[in-house]
Formats: C-alpha cells, sequence, structure tokens
C-alpha cells in the first residue's frame, strides 16, 4: 500500500490539502509514478475511515486540509519499521519469457538476449540522463538510482545467462 | 569532427592453429564531445579495441586514424600519444613519489614544456575539475575517488582531445563512481572525445552510445543518441 503510507509520511510533517499533497508526492518520487488526484481523495477518505487522518475544515478555496492522528503515526511507524517481501513484487515477465525460450528449444535465446539487452541500455542510459538533470531533491535521485540499479541488474543476469547458455552447447 | 577513428580493424595475436583472433574487424568512431562505452565479458576484446585506438598497439589488419593521422605512417607514435591521448587506468595510476600537481605535470615536462608553464597548465586543468586543493597531496593522501580524478586532470592536461579509459572506476563504490562518470561527462560536453572500456552497465549508461563486443566483433549498439547528433 505504498500510496497510503506516502500520503501518511507526508502528513506527518503537517497538515495538507488533497492536491497539496499530489504535488509534493510527485516531488519525491518523480514523473516515473504520477498520482492522479482521483486516487490521492479515495486514499484519504479511507485513512479517515481508518482513524488514521481527520479532516479539518476547509480554506478559503473549499480545499479541506487533513491532519495525521495518532492511530496515523502509528501505522505510518510501523510501516517504516518493516522490510518488504520480496515476494510482494509483481512477477517478472522478462524472467518468464527466457525460460520459456529456454524450454521450448525452437526459439534464438541468444537473439532474445541481444534485444533485451540493448533495450534495457537504452532504459539505463534515459535513467542517467534524469538523474543528471535532477539537481534538486535527493529523493528523487534516489528513486533514480533504484531503477538504476535495477535496470543494472537486469543487465548483470542477461549476461550471466548468455555466459551459462554458450557454455551448454 | 572525429577524433578517433578505426576502420576495418583486426589482430591477431600468434599464428596458424594457435592464433587468437582478439579482434574481427572492428570499425569505430569517437567524435568530440563524445562519450563511447564499450562493454563485454572478459576476452571479448575490449581492452585490445582500446590499445589499438590509443596506438598502444598495431592492428594486424584495418587502419586507426587519431585526428588527421594514420597511426600506421605516422613517424614518431610516441609524440602523437603524448600530445593527443590521455589515459586513465582501473589504478597504477599516480608516481607515489610526486605530488598530485607534479603529477599531472608530467606529461607536459616529457613534452618539453618548461616546469613554471607545465605547472601552471596543470594548475589550470584541476581548477577546471574543483580538484585545485588537493595539488600538493600525495596520492597516498588521496582517497580512491580523489587519486582518479587527478588522473584524469593528468590524461587532459595541455589540451588532449582523446579520453582512453579502461575501468576507471574499478575499485570505487557506486557513489565515488558516478562522481568519476560525472566528470568525464562533463568533460565530453566541453569537447573532449572518451572512449570508456567497462564491464558495469551503471557506468556505461553515462555513454551516448554504447558498443556490445562479443568474440571480437560489435555485436550491437545503442543509437547514436539525441545528444550526440547534436
Amino acid at each position: 500500500m505504498p500510496v497510503r503510507h506516502g500520503l501518511l509520511a507526508l502528513l506527518s510533517s503537517g497538515p495538507r490539502h488533497g492536491y497539496q499533497l499530489k504535488i509534493e508526492f510527485e516531488a519525491s518520487i518523480g514523473a516515473t509514478w504520477p498520482l492522479n488526484i482521483g486516487q490521492v481523495y479515495t486514499t484519504l477518505s479511507r485513512l479517515e475511515r481508518d482513524g488514521l487522518v481527520k479532516p479539518g475544515e476547509s480554506d478559503e478555496q473549499g480545499r479541506v486540509v487533513y491532519t495525521i492522528t495518532a492511530a496515523g503515526q502509528e501505522e505510518m511507524a510501523r510501516w517504516f519499521g518493516t522490510p518488504v517481501a520480496q515476494s510482494d513484487r509483481p512477477r517478472d515477465e522478462l524472467v518468464i519469457k527466457l525460460a520459456m525460450a529456454v524450454a521450448a528449444g525452437k526459439v534464438d535465446v541468444a537473439e532474445v538476449i541481444h534485444r533485451q539487452r540493448t533495450a534495457t541500455m537504452r532504459t539505463l542510459q534515459q535513467l542517467t540522463r534524469a538523474k543528471r538533470a535532477a539537481t534538486e531533491g535527493a529523493a528523487r535521485r534516489l528513486v533514480l538510482d533504484s531503477m538504476i540499479f535495477q535496470a543494472e541488474a537486469e543487465q548483470r543476469w542477461l549476461d550471466h545467462c548468455e555466459a551459462v547458455l554458450k557454455e551448454e552447447r | 569532427m572525429t577524433v578517433v577513428r578505426l576502420a576495418e580493424v583486426a589482430r591477431v595475436h600468434g599464428e596458424g592453429a594457435t592464433a587468437v583472433h582478439a579482434l574481427k574487424g572492428v570499425s569505430l568512431e569517437v567524435d568530440a564531445g563524445e562519450l563511447v562505452a564499450v562493454m563485454g565479458p572478459s576476452g571479448s576484446g575490449k581492452s585490445t579495441l582500446l590499445n589499438l585506438a590509443g596506438g598502444l598497439d598495431r592492428p594486424t589488419s584495418g587502419t586507426v586514424h587519431i585526428g588527421e593521422h594514420d597511426l600506421a605512417t605516422t613517424r614518431d607514435l610516441a609524440a602523437l600519444r603524448r600530445r593527443e591521448v590521455g589515459y586513465v587506468f582501473q589504478d597504477l595510476n599516480l608516481i607515489t613519489s610526486l605530488t598530485a600537481v607534479e603529477n599531472v605535470m608530467l606529461p607536459r615536462e616529457l613534452d618539453g614544456v618548461r616546469p613554471r608553464a607545465a605547472r601552471e597548465e596543470a594548475m589550470a586543468v584541476l581548477a577546471e575539475i574543483d580538484a585545485a586543493d588537493l595539488a600538493d597531496r600525495f596520492p597516498e593522501e588521496l582517497s580512491g575517488g580523489q587519486r582518479q580524478r587527478i588522473a584524469i586532470a593528468r590524461a587532459l592536461v595541455g589540451g588532449r582531445c582523446l579520453l582512453l579509459a579502461d575501468e576507471p572506476t574499478g575499485a570505487l563504490d557506486t557513489r565515488t563512481g558516478d562522481d568519476i562518470l560525472r566528470l568525464l561527462r562533463e568533460r565530453c560536453d566541453s569537447g573532449a572525445a572518451v572512449l570508456l572500456v567497462t564491464h558495469e552497465p551503471r557506468y556505461a549508461a553515462w555513454a551516448d552510445r554504447v558498443v556490445f563486443l562479443r568474440d571480437g566483433m560489435i555485436a550491437d549498439t545503442t543509437d547514436a543518441s539525441l545528444v550526440s547528433a547534436r
């Protein structure tokens, strides 16, 4: 539930209204994960239902300002204190594709690896350019770094696949 | 403007049945302002490619040009190398008994530049890469990342426009490694040509173009990017 907890984390430094939360969330995470305003309000009403935030008065433009509750503070601390399980992440299509290519036997696996490696390197180049451009905001740079490390891991794994399959031939 | 051009370059070590074909007809150009990364597993020919590009080794067939000079017909190759080409390696870069600025001055003094002028040039390059405050330190008083910065300054001093880097981020942590690549990138943006050999995708990704070498041949290349097409 990263959006839910992300909003709690932002509210922990002071009351904010929905649009402000959207802007600050995107400023921290970067354009890689845009948040639509509807999602922000749905999440806020669920947080309110669960007693983790409470709405205050509307400002002069009719926007409701939300405040984090003690239960909300507790939930946020629990979230930061709990490691993320690997199995919570979705299955990787590339892993399945390559395993199937090897299992099927009739596919040119080396070609699948080549294409993917070049595509992944292009992604890595784009991410690196974005990181160079992101001069302000350590949060955003670290998000990009995370994506860079993931793309790099994929690249290394592809090299490894190529080396192993070459040996088997 | 093309700074280094390899055309159908092959390099064979040994002869007959035991011959090793390190490179098999590789063509590659690096322009001024361009950062090109070469990736590949050990034994794919990366270092051979770099040595040929810098005139440290000669091809069995094919041609190598640095600027207008065909290396095969260049009379004083050592002088051309000193004038045009800078090298940065993984380690063993600096002379431990010389200070940072003395290390950077050294290639210019070998060129016959007087010490005072060589020192001025060295200080100018150090200032350009924000390392002027390290000038009087000895290599052992510097961190790994700082030593690599000094090595890059030495590779660039005297207006050399081609920089060949062989795993320059070797033993550095990723943050310091990123700093080194940022520095190389900035040098490219101010006109140098850099050919970088690395086996680390994260560093190759700083390049305008990434060339994948397999068994002595170019297996694939990422497209020339918008940056290099300016």
